[in-house]
Parts: structure tokens; sequence; C-alpha cells
């Protein structure tokens, strides 16, 4: 027991006197979420519009200051005529034109009818989409306001919820890919890479060469990347709560427990990288490519795995990264316990019974 | 008592396309300072790694202390000291950090056998707070050799322990290994400098992973069959071109500031052989050579080693 404590302690020595390791440690989690909460979002905020109002009555007044309220619409300018319109989508920024017919409100009144075009830059479809949303929900409102006074029989207005995510954050997607992310990175990487550097400078030559156990080095080396890890967890689940207003629905211990988890079956992958490479760049190498690129693609927070060809479906089924995204959404935003993620916990459970029993018999008691 | 025992022992790479050793047996009996000479690729690091179990001989039997290098190795393991070649400490560990890890690996204390590492730790010990990568060769060397003999072993394995350090740490690194032999520790150690050679009390030559001699080295010196000299002038090059031209020379090579030669001499009738002498001396004056000098030296081990190595080309 001394024997192992001793190891522990080294390995903490390596890495608190290794500052660019320590930075990447816990720089590379809280650049990822600043980097994904603020710059990678899919939420348009502060799109410049143009507005051309030939009615100029008190609806339109009202529904032009709905818009300036808006978060999502920064108004440029209140154009007089049809022509400037298409200037000013030449001109640049400008990503969507509001036109007012005249008469807007006796149509409205009157009529029960009223007419506004909604004109935008589809050079961008998505944006373009998105944004002609977001005029349509402010019209949709303004529409619901005016009801309540003038009943209109026999009209249906549907009424649409977005479950869990009602305000359509991006964050809530995100988050929980990113922490797969970070922690299958730091966990592969790090183990990966410290069993390798014993290698590499013949210091596993002399370990070997001792009474001491190889599983007793191994487990050593994990325990404080298993602690730095946690430590990393909570890191990114305080930004995603104060920074990024990310709901925690759920249990807190099963977050964490779930996270332990994956965190296992990351460092059991970094000893099984660690077993067939020779370099410290060969380990880092593969843990990046073999660790970054299929977390990005196939745990389904960048691109939908529903929309994946059938093949690429099944390849996502053996990323640990996956079923790991699966319940931190479950636990965090929709608020399930235990019994909703059961299924997802025992292939994860499995995989990691794999991946160490294969390393474990692939791990050399010798040399060459 | 044999403390190390090898027999037949047979090491190939990349599936059989380079032998490393190659069918090689020996011996180091307890208590014993037993040397591997050799330059690089003699096949050394492979003869210790297997001895220390950390490689597989392809066929032959090895056995240390009695325990088999397949069968028992964790019993070697746990007794034996190491130092590979390569400075194998941790670099961003202070020096008494590197002891104290290596020591409770062994699960033993540097109190406990603070006696027999303490001539040594003592010149290491004003800089236990400075980490091992920022220490000197000499100081590193020094450290691996505590960290190696930290739990006592019965058998220490020491692999080029002197190459890359000073000549003032090389002559202090044999006068350690010269005091821990009076300790009655087996040590088995390797260099390519042949002048280390006579400071063990046996050694081996090794060449292309065969073993050319076993013996003293005062025996292996004393079966020198020939009678060398050792000669100078002005200019050393043209020196050692004009005496490979000659007839009568057998051998010569450079040897810093003198080239060694022997001479085909037939029998070794001293009146013979000082006539020969004097003739080639004749004809290096004759051709131009300045500042002349010959004289009869005892070989060392390198002009051991050197013929030993023409004789296997010779008959390979």
């Amino acid at each position: 027991m001394k024997q192992f404590l001793s190891f522990v302690r080294k390995e903490f020595y390596h890495v608190f006197r290794d500052k660019k390791t320590l930075l990447m440690l816990f720089g590379l989690p809280i650049v990822q979420i600043v980097l994904f909460g603020f710059a990678l979002t899919n939420e348009i905020k502060n799109a410049k519009i143009v507005i051309c109002d030939y009615a100029k009555d008190e609806a339109t007044q009202q529904i032009i200051n709905k818009i300036e309220a808006s978060q999502n619409f920064d108004i440029q300018e209140t154009l007089l005529s049809h022509q400037q319109i298409e200037e000013a989508f030449k001109a640049g920024n400008i990503k969507l034109a509001i036109i007012f017919p005249a008469n807007f409100n006796k149509d409205l009144s009157h009529l029960h009818q009223a007419q506004i075009q909604i004109i935008a830059d589809a050079s961008d479809p998505n944006t373009a989409n998105t944004l002609t949303n977001y005029a349509s929900a402010i019209i949709m409102d303004y529409q619901q306001g005016l009801m309540k006074n003038n009943v209109v029989p026999f009209r249906i207005v549907p009424e649409i919820r977005m479950l869990y995510n009602p305000e359509l954050k991006g964050a809530t997607n995100f988050v929980p890919g990113v922490m797969a992310l970070v922690l299958m990175l730091v966990c592969v990487m790090m183990t990966s890479v410290s069993i390798v550097r014993e290698k590499e400078n013949g210091t596993m030559e002399v370990l070997l060469v001792s009474p001491f156990n190889p599983f007793l080095v191994i487990i050593a080396k994990a325990i404080p990347y298993l602690l730095l890890s946690i430590i990393n967890l909570a890191v990114i689940l305080i930004l995603s709560v104060t920074l990024l207003d990310m709901p925690i629905n759920g249990s807190i211990l099963l977050l964490f427990a779930e996270s332990i988890l994956l965190i296992i079956t990351a460092l059991s992958l970094g000893l099984l990288i660690s077993n067939v490479t020779q370099s410290q760049q060969a380990a880092m190498l593969i843990s990046m490519m073999g660790m970054l690129v299929p977390t990005l693609l196939f745990t389904g927070f960048m691109f939908p795995i529903e929309n994946m060809p059938v093949p690429l479906q099944v390849i996502s089924n053996i990323v640990p990264a996956k079923w790991y995204y699966i319940m931190v959404k479950s636990i965090m935003i929709k608020g399930l316990g235990f019994a909703a993620i059961w299924k997802e916990t025992l292939i994860l459970l499995a995989t990691t019974c794999l991946l160490l029993f294969i390393s474990l018999k692939t791990f050399k008691n010798r040399l060459g | 008592m044999k403390d190390v025992v090898l027999n037949n022992i047979v090491k190939t790479y990349n599936k059989g396309k380079v032998k490393a050793v190659n069918d090689v047996s020996f011996t180091v009996n307890k208590g014993e300072l037993f040397g591997l000479i050799g330059p690089d690729g003699a096949g050394k690091t492979s003869i210790f790694r297997i001895l220390t179990t950390l490689l597989l001989p392809d066929s032959g039997t090895a056995s240390v202390k009695g325990f088999d290098v397949i069968k028992d190795y964790k019993n070697i393991r746990s007794s034996v000291g190491y130092m590979p070649g390569k400075f194998s400490l941790y670099q961003d560990l202070t020096v008494e950090e590197n002891l104290n890890f290596f020591a409770s690996v062994f699960n033993t204390t540097i109190q406990d056998n603070y006696d027999l590492i303490k001539d040594i730790y003592v010149q290491i010990e004003p800089f236990k707070d400075r980490r091992a990568g920022k220490l000197s060769g000499g100081m590193k060397q020094k450290l691996a050799l505590c960290c190696a003999l930290i739990h006592r072993p019965t058998v220490l394995f020491l692999d080029e322990p002197t190459t890359g350090v000073d000549t003032v740490s090389r002559k202090e690194f044999w006068e350690m290994l010269k005091s821990l032999k009076q300790q009655g520790i087996t040590i088995l150690v390797s260099t390519p400098y042949m002048d280390e050679a006579t400071l063990c009390e046996r050694i081996a030559l090794m060449q292309n992973g065969e073993i050319m001699s076993i013996d003293t080295p005062k025996n292996i010196i004393n079966q020198f069959p020939e009678n060398l000299f050792a000669i100078k002038a002005n200019d050393m090059g043209k020196l050692l071109q004009d005496l490979r031209k000659n007839h009568e020379i057998k051998t010569c090579n450079a040897f810093g500031e003198f080239h060694h030669i022997t001479i085909n001499s037939g029998e070794p009738i001293i009146e013979n052989r000082k006539f020969k002498i004097s003739n080639i001396e004749k004809m290096l004056i004759e051709s131009g050579h300045k500042e002349l000098v010959i004289k009869e030296i005892t070989p060392t081990i390198e002009d051991c080693f050197i013929r030993l190595m023409d004789q296997s080309i010779d008959n390979g």
C-alpha cells in the first residue's frame, strides 16, 4: 500500500511540475466551453435588419417596437421606399427586410387580414430561415395580443411548445457534448502519454525489474488523472451553469457517477493506446485523431446521428461518448433518473470492461 | 557458487534477421566484478536485458542466483539491481524524491540501507533538492547507482554506467564499484572503454554478438602471442601508410600518440627481431620520416581486442 501511495504521489509530481500539461488539462475545457458557448452557437443575436414602413400607423408602430425590443434583431434604419431595400442588401450586412404596406392597420381592423412582406438574404439559408422564424414569431405574438380583444370565431391556433429547452438555447445541446469531448480527450491522451513517457525515458525498464506489480503501475497512473478529471468536470459544470445558464435538472450525484464511468472507459482506452505505441508523439496523435474526430462526429452534438447514412449510424454505436452524451442530456436537461438510462450505463460499462480486459491482456511484462 | 549462468544464449531481432547474441555462454562467480567489454552493437545490452528478465532469449538457458530468467522472473526482479544504459530516473523529480520513490518501490526505506549507499550518496547529498534532469552526467550516474542499490541487491547489473561521463567521474565510479564488491555484491558491468577492462576481475571480450575471449585481464594480455612495438614520427598519417605498405609488418593500428605494430618474425628469436626492427627504422628514415621513436611495449586490452577481432574476420 505504501508502495502504491508513493507511486500516486510521484504521478502528481509529474502532473504539477509539467506546466504545459497542466495548462492543457485545465485550459482546454475552459477554452472549449467559452468557445462553444459564445462563438459557435446557432442562435442569432443582433442580426441587422431594415424596415420599410408605408403605413406608419398604430399597428406597425407596435410591431416595430416589439422587433426593436427583441435581442435577435438590430434595426439599422427605417427606409422610405422599396427601391432602397435591394441597395441595402447589396451594400452588405443586412440580413432581413420587413415591409409594411400602406393601410396596414386599416386592413387589419376592417378586413381582419393584413399582409407583411419579409425579405431575407438567403445566401445563407440557415440564417435566413432562423431569422424569418424569429420575425414570424414576433408577428404571431402581436396577432395573439389583438385576438384577446376581437373574438374571431373558428380559428385554429397551433400551440407549439419546445420541450426541455423552450428558449432553444444552443448551450443545452453542446455542454454535454463538450463534457464528453473533454473527458475523453484529456483522460485518453494524458494516460497514454504518461505511460509511453516511462517507456521512452527508460524508467519503465527499471520499474519492470522491481517487485512492483505492473498492474499497480497502471492503476497508480490512472488515479491522478481520475481526480483531475473530476475537478475538470466540476469546472465545466460551474462554468456552464453560471455563464451559459445551463440547467441541471437531475441528480448531480448520478451525473458524476456516470462521468466517472466514462473517465474509466477513457483511461482504459489510454492504456490500450500506450500498449501499442512506443513514442509520446504517436500516442498523442492516436489519442487526438482517435478521440477528437469520432467524438465530434458520432456523439450527436454537432451532427444529428439520425441524419447519417445507416453504416455511420452503426459505427456511432461503438463511440463511448455517444452513450455518455445521451445520459448527460437525460440527467441534466430532462431531469431523468437512473431508471431511464440504465441501458446506456450498461453499454458503457460493458465497453469499459472489454477495453480494460484487452489492455491488461496486451500489457507487456517485458520489453519489445 | 555461480551467481550468473548463461548457456548457449541466442537472441535475434526483426524475426531472425539481426543476430544480436550468438550462442553466448559464461558464468559469473559470487562476489565477482565481471566486465562485458565490446563496442556498440556487440550484444552487451541484449545480454543484460535477458539476464534482468526484460527480454526472452530465442534459445538457450540463463539463470541469476539460481533462478531461471524465464520461469522465475519474479524472484530475479525482486533481488537484483539494474541500471540501464540510458539514464532512467525521473528527470522532473528531485534527487531525494527519486531515491525515496525507488526505495518504496522495493518496499524499503533510505534509512534501512543507508550504510550501503552512504559513500555514494554523500557526494550528491548537497544537491538533494535539485531535479535529476538538472544534474551533471557524473552526478546522474551516481544517483542512478544509489537507486539501483537502495534495496541491497545481491547481483548488480550495470549497463555502460560510464558512457558519456567525464574521466574524473569515471574513475570515481570504478572506485565505488570496488568498494561495493567488498560488500559481497556480485557485479556485472559492461563498457565500450577498453581501458576500464583492467579494473574488472574477469572480462569477456565481445564482438558481433559473440564472445571472443573470457579470462582475467592479465591472462588475456599474457596470451598476446607476439611482440608489440609502439612507433611515432612527425607525420603520423604518412607513417601509417608507409608501415602498411611494408611487407615486414604484420599489423599496424593507430593508437592515439603512437602506432602499434607487430612484425612478421616467423619465430620470436630476439636477434632476428632486433634486426628486423632496425631494418624498418632504416627504411622509414630513408623515406623521410623525422623524430622517429620505436619502442617495445606491453599490449593493452585494446591490442588484444583488435587482434582477436582480426582473427575472427580472417576465420569468418
